[in-house]
């Protein structure tokens, strides 16, 4: 049998020190993720430091920054008075994630560590340079319906397949990083990374360092926002696309503005072009859909997700829609 | 807890909900250990080796059976390669075979050892491309079943109004929550028991002694309980055998479940096809030709066809109609009927088709299906024994809103979405084969019945109660009966929508004699001939009276056509931006004589419309042909509708009995719950955007793209 040790802490020195010294360490949150690999043979840790008792379970606001621990779950930081008042955006985007009785027990943490579903990547009969890297990619060539239109490279074409860090990095939120050498705050648009030559790595947080939480600045952006997820089912199915739109308006002018994607690219994707071009623009259709235009400059797709260049702008358009109706 | 029951309720539904009720996999035998299949990496060619060195050697292994051990099974001696011998030669058919089983006192230890068998491979080139298959004549040229026509073939080329087009529908897996699996258990060297997850203990018993080559009552076979089965349940698989020869050779009883992912190649599949429909029709909307042709997806190593064309033979008043079917084997795992079968796949194209007509026609396309609705069955030149579509027709309609639909498709938006409505009919043969009941009344006031047929989920034990409750005018609670278990009275596989007409007439002509029984011992003691049963046999002393009926097929089927029929409503959303198409609104309407229990009926119409809405928006197993394996094995990725797919489904039964078809007047209807509804949503898409999607599911980049 394949053995592994369980351990448990409630000090979070202890848990990074464990999986400091150990290369075949790593953590385990709500193990939703993490246990599926597990089963399937794509990862063999040989020691799990279960964080669960770790306090990072706050959920507050300081300075006008709200504090959210990594072990907070998705659903109760969908259910939380402050999220629910201040980044509603945010609970949308939490709530179209997976299923209810998954998202008791996803933490924050996990959500954002969490692997690509590229069907390859789970099947160890398969080529996949994620996995496996220099075996080839599975996905091109072969079954690409989710995969990515932005970033991608020659060895993969993965998306990220969170919805909550679409919400994320459209907040503008930062990551509280902890070390062996004490903590590191990094962007969160800069957290994870695309595929590039290293598949391998979907992020930048670094072997042994642990998420501890994360930092979103309040905005003014809890009145004209909405998630508009596109998938095969009502429910419980990863995203085609998504999109995160938030806007200021004054007039009908759009003063602020952000507007992220999700199911097009290895990492949630910030539409910074789209964005610059509305600023200060009128909230019609026409500068909709002029936006949209703008946020698909540079999309390549592989044949079976061709739909996407279509769907994506389209749902673009829809989220801005719904956000500006709002009110 | 006598409160919970009334007549509707499940007779079974207690024990299902309180967990008593036992599934195969629940039987904890002593010494019971646990089998896990190696599955082959490669999809076509030959097994050169398999070292099993370090799985023998790992903690807890018993034995590790394949073929280079052969285990014993003297009914494999016999000759001929079909049906599929399991561990008998060195040939890999299709990707995920299994190749071999290991046992072990855990079943984690045997899923560890599992990935220690190593087998090496010479690989032969594949094909499990359908599509790809169809153009090539040399692989897709074997009729699969007997050329139709009649009238002129292909008369729909010069009618004056002319449809043709072609339909596809991807490969679906039954996967039911439970997964399959057996535990078998030698009593002695010539004498084994299953416990199984079958719909038929009968088939499975006859199956396994003719591999054995041992009397099929040294065979027992139990399943008492299904959760759920769709139809793959319907034969006895390699890995159900592989699992009594591995319990043999270790001499222990051998429990073995599959996985989920070896749930989409080891027990069977809805089969890919490919339909062309070409329809012609008058002006004034007669239709004057159908020509329906269907190609099959089938295996190399074993054919499987389905009735596909059936419908379009009879549905429609058309002097001339010609169908084809041929088969396209591939390298894949042989497919098996699913709900609905292929009467369902056929469905979906005629009923399309006939839309697309009644669309060319500028048609209602309810009043264009009313008007060419045949008043005789136009194939066999027979009285229909009962149909009253045209009265499901008009009561769906209603229910629906149907004159809320504009025949201008596009017409109602609602923001971004636009709505549309959809009808489709369904039918299926409302058959009845041989089936042997056991009644025994006793004087304590109870009535016990005994049938060796199965209950898949549809309610068969409520459904027999009932009949014999009314029959007999017992109470409910007073009446047992007892399935799923081979040493009870013969009776036929669940499958086909016979079970009820079957059985249940069996269960009617056993109360029919214990009856007449109780009358002539009532005389005979000088009784009222309407004495209480318990009076009648006190007065008699007798304990209890037994009587076993054989019900028969039906022998009327020369002068009726004998048909179950449904109608499907719907109204969809489609939104214009993103694609998603949402049912909205469901009314199935149910044509099939006389409602026995109206409970278990409804959620049989309902668990057909949520498979339709699966079939219709969702369902579809994806293979990568490159390698001949599924990408989308698990259930995170083949997408079975959640219940936010679901609306509020209205069921409206016609309720008149046919007395033709069987005693009760009663007809099956699991087939004709899902038979239609696909082709429904796929209208009302097409009512809703003017976009006409020919290829199963619509998924929403299927919408925007059309
Ligand atoms: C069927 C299914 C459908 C799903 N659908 C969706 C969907 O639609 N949208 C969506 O967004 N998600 C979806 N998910 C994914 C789900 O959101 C993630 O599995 C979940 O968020 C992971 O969180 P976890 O706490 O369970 O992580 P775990 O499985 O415990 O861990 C995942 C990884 O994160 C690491 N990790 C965990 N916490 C930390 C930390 N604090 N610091 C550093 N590393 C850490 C672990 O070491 C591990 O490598 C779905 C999942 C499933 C199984
Ligand atoms: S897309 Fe990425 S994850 Fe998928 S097969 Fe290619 S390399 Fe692997």
């Amino acid at each position: 049998m394949i053995n592994f040790q369980f351990l448990r802490t409630s000090i979070v020195k202890t848990a990074l020190s464990l999986v400091a010294k150990d290369p075949k360490a790593t953590f385990i949150a709500g193990g939703t993720n993490l246990v599926d690999l597990m089963k399937r043979g794509v990862t063999a840790p040989e020691k799990l430091i279960d964080i669960n008792q770790l306090p990072l379970k706050q959920i507050e606001l300081k300075n006008n920054i709200l504090h959210i621990g990594a072990m907070v779950s998705n659903s109760a930081l969908a259910e939380n008075a402050i999220v629910k008042e201040k980044f509603p955006l945010l609970m949308l985007a939490l709530q179209s994630g997976a299923s209810a009785q998954l998202r008791n027990v996803a933490t924050v943490g996990g959500n954002m560590m969490q692997r690509t579903r590229c069907g390859y990547f789970y099947d160890t009969t398969m080529p996949c340079n994620k996995r496996q890297p220099g075996s080839g990619c599975g996905a091109i060539g072969g079954y690409n319906r989710m995969h990515a239109i932005f970033g991608t490279s020659e060895s993969c074409i993965a998306v990220h397949p969170s919805d909550m860090c679409v919400g994320l990095v459209a907040l503008d939120a930062q990551v509280v990083i902890a070390g062996a050498k004490g903590e590191r705050k990094i962007n969160f648009i800069d957290f994870h990374r695309l595929a590039g030559t290293t598949p391998e790595k979907d992020n930048n947080i670094q072997k042994g360092e642990l998420i501890v939480r994360l930092e979103i600045p309040v905005n003014n952006l809890n009145k004209n926002f909405h998630y508009q997820k596109v998938r095969d089912r009502s429910s419980y199915a990863f995203a085609l696309i998504s999109v995160a739109a938030a806007l200021e308006l004054k007039d009908d002018v759009i003063s602020t503005v952000r507007l992220a994607m999700g199911g097009v690219a290895h990492k949630p994707w910030r539409l910074v072009a789209a964005e610059n071009f509305l600023k200060g623009k009128a909230a019609t259709l026409a500068n909709f859909e002029a936006a949209a235009k703008i946020a698909m400059e540079g999309a390549k797709a592989f044949g079976e997700n061709d739909f996407k260049l279509k769907m994506a702008p389209n749902t673009i358009i829809e989220a801005l829609t719904v956000a500006k109706a709002k009110a | 807890m006598d409160f919970f029951v009334d007549e509707n309720d499940r007779v079974d539904g207690i024990e299902k909900v309180t967990g008593k009720a036992k599934y195969f996999a629940e039987f904890k035998l002593p010494g019971l250990t646990y089998g896990v299949l190696v599955p082959s990496t490669i999809t076509k060619g030959k097994i050169t080796a398999i070292d099993i060195k370090a799985a023998k050697n790992a903690p807890g292994v018993l034995d590790v059976l394949s073929h280079l051990n052969k285990p014993s099974a003297a009914g494999y001696e016999a000759g001929g390669g079909s049906p599929m011998k399991i561990f008998y030669t060195d040939e890999v058919f299709f990707n995920g075979q299994p190749v071999a089983l290991v046992v072990a006192d855990t079943f984690e230890r045997a899923t560890y050892a599992a990935t220690l068998v190593k087998v090496s491979y010479e690989k032969a080139a594949f094909n499990t491309d359908f599509k790809k298959s169809i153009a090539d004549a040399s692989v897709a040229k074997k009729q699969g079943q007997p050329p139709y026509v009649r009238g002129v073939a292909d008369a729909y080329k010069t009618a004056e109004v002319k449809v043709e087009q072609t339909y596809e529908m991807p490969v679906e897996t039954h996967n039911p929550m439970e997964l399959h699996g057996i535990i078998a258990d030698w009593r002695t060297n010539d004498q084994v028991t299953v416990y199984a997850k079958t719909q038929g203990v009968k088939a499975a018993q006859a199956t396994i002694a003719n591999v054995f080559k041992i009397p099929q009552e040294n065979i027992q076979v139990k399943s008492e309980f299904v959760g759920g089965g769709f139809g793959m349940a319907l034969r006895t698989w390699p890995l159900e055998i592989a699992t009594i020869m591995a319990s043999k050779q270790v001499k222990r009883p051998v429990k073995l479940v599959i996985t989920r992912d070896q749930m989409f190649t080891m027990v069977g599949n809805r089969p890919a096809a490919y339909q062309k429909i070409g329809l012609g029709a008058t002006k004034d909307g007669k239709i004057t030709g159908i020509t329906h042709t269907a190609f099959g997806q089938t295996s190399t190593y074993e054919n499987f066809t389905e009735g596909v064309v059936t419908m379009s033979k009879f549905m429609y008043a058309s002097e001339n109609v010609n169908t084809n079917y041929y088969v396209v084997p591939l390298d894949m795992s042989v497919p098996i009927w699913m709900r609905g079968p292929g009467e369902a796949t056929g469905a979906f194209a005629l009923e399309s088709a006939i839309d697309e007509m009644a669309h060319a026609l500028d048609m209602d396309p309810l009043e264009f299906r009313i008007k060419n609705d045949p008043e005789t069955d136009p194939m066999k030149n027979i009285p229909f024994s009962s149909k009253n579509i045209k009265e499901a027709y008009k009561l769906g309609a209603e229910k629906i809103g149907w004159n809320n639909r504009k025949n201008k498709p596009g017409s109602i938006t609602e923001g971004p979405w636009k709505i549309g409505y959809g009808v489709s009919i369904g039918v299926f043969n409302a058959s009845r084969g041989r089936a042997t009941v056991k009644g025994i009344l006793n004087a304590n006031g109870s009535l016990i019945l005994q049938s060796a047929t199965s209950d898949i989920g549809p309610g068969t034990g409520t459904g027999m109660v009932l009949i014999a409750s009314r029959l007999m005018n017992i109470p409910v609670e007073k009446i047992t009966f007892e399935l799923g278990d081979s040493s009870l009275p013969p009776a036929p596989s669940q499958g086909g929508s016979t079970t009820l007409s079957t059985v249940g007439t069996a269960v009617n002509d056993v109360c029919v004699s214990l009856k007449a029984t109780i009358a002539e011992l009532a005389a005979n003691a000088n009784m009222s001939t309407t004495s209480n049963f318990v009076e009648v046999l006190k007065k008699n002393n007798l304990p209890m009276i037994e009587v076993t009926k054989q019900s028969q097929a039906n022998q009327q089927g020369k002068e009726y056509s004998m048909y179950s029929f449904s109608i499907h409503f719907v109204q969809v959303k489609v939104h214009n931006l993103t694609g998603v198409v949402k049912v909205s609104k469901i009314v199935s309407v149910g044509d099939s004589g006389k409602i026995i229990s109206p409970k278990t009926a409804r959620s049989q119409m309902v668990g057909g419309a949520v498979g339709g809405i699966g079939m219709a928006l969702t369902e579809e197993a994806l293979l990568d042909n490159r390698y001949g394996k599924y990408v989308n094995n698990n259930f995170a990725d083949y997408h079975v509708p959640v219940h936010a797919d679901v609306p509020e489904i209205d069921v409206i039964f016609i309720d008149k009995p046919d007395y033709i078809v069987n005693p009760m007047g009663a007809k099956g209807m699991g087939e004709i719950a899902l038979i239609g509804f696909a082709g429904a949503v796929a209208n009302a898409v097409f009512n809703a955007t003017g976009k006409r999607i020919r290829s199963l599911p619509i998924t929403p980049d299927k919408v925007l793209e059309g």
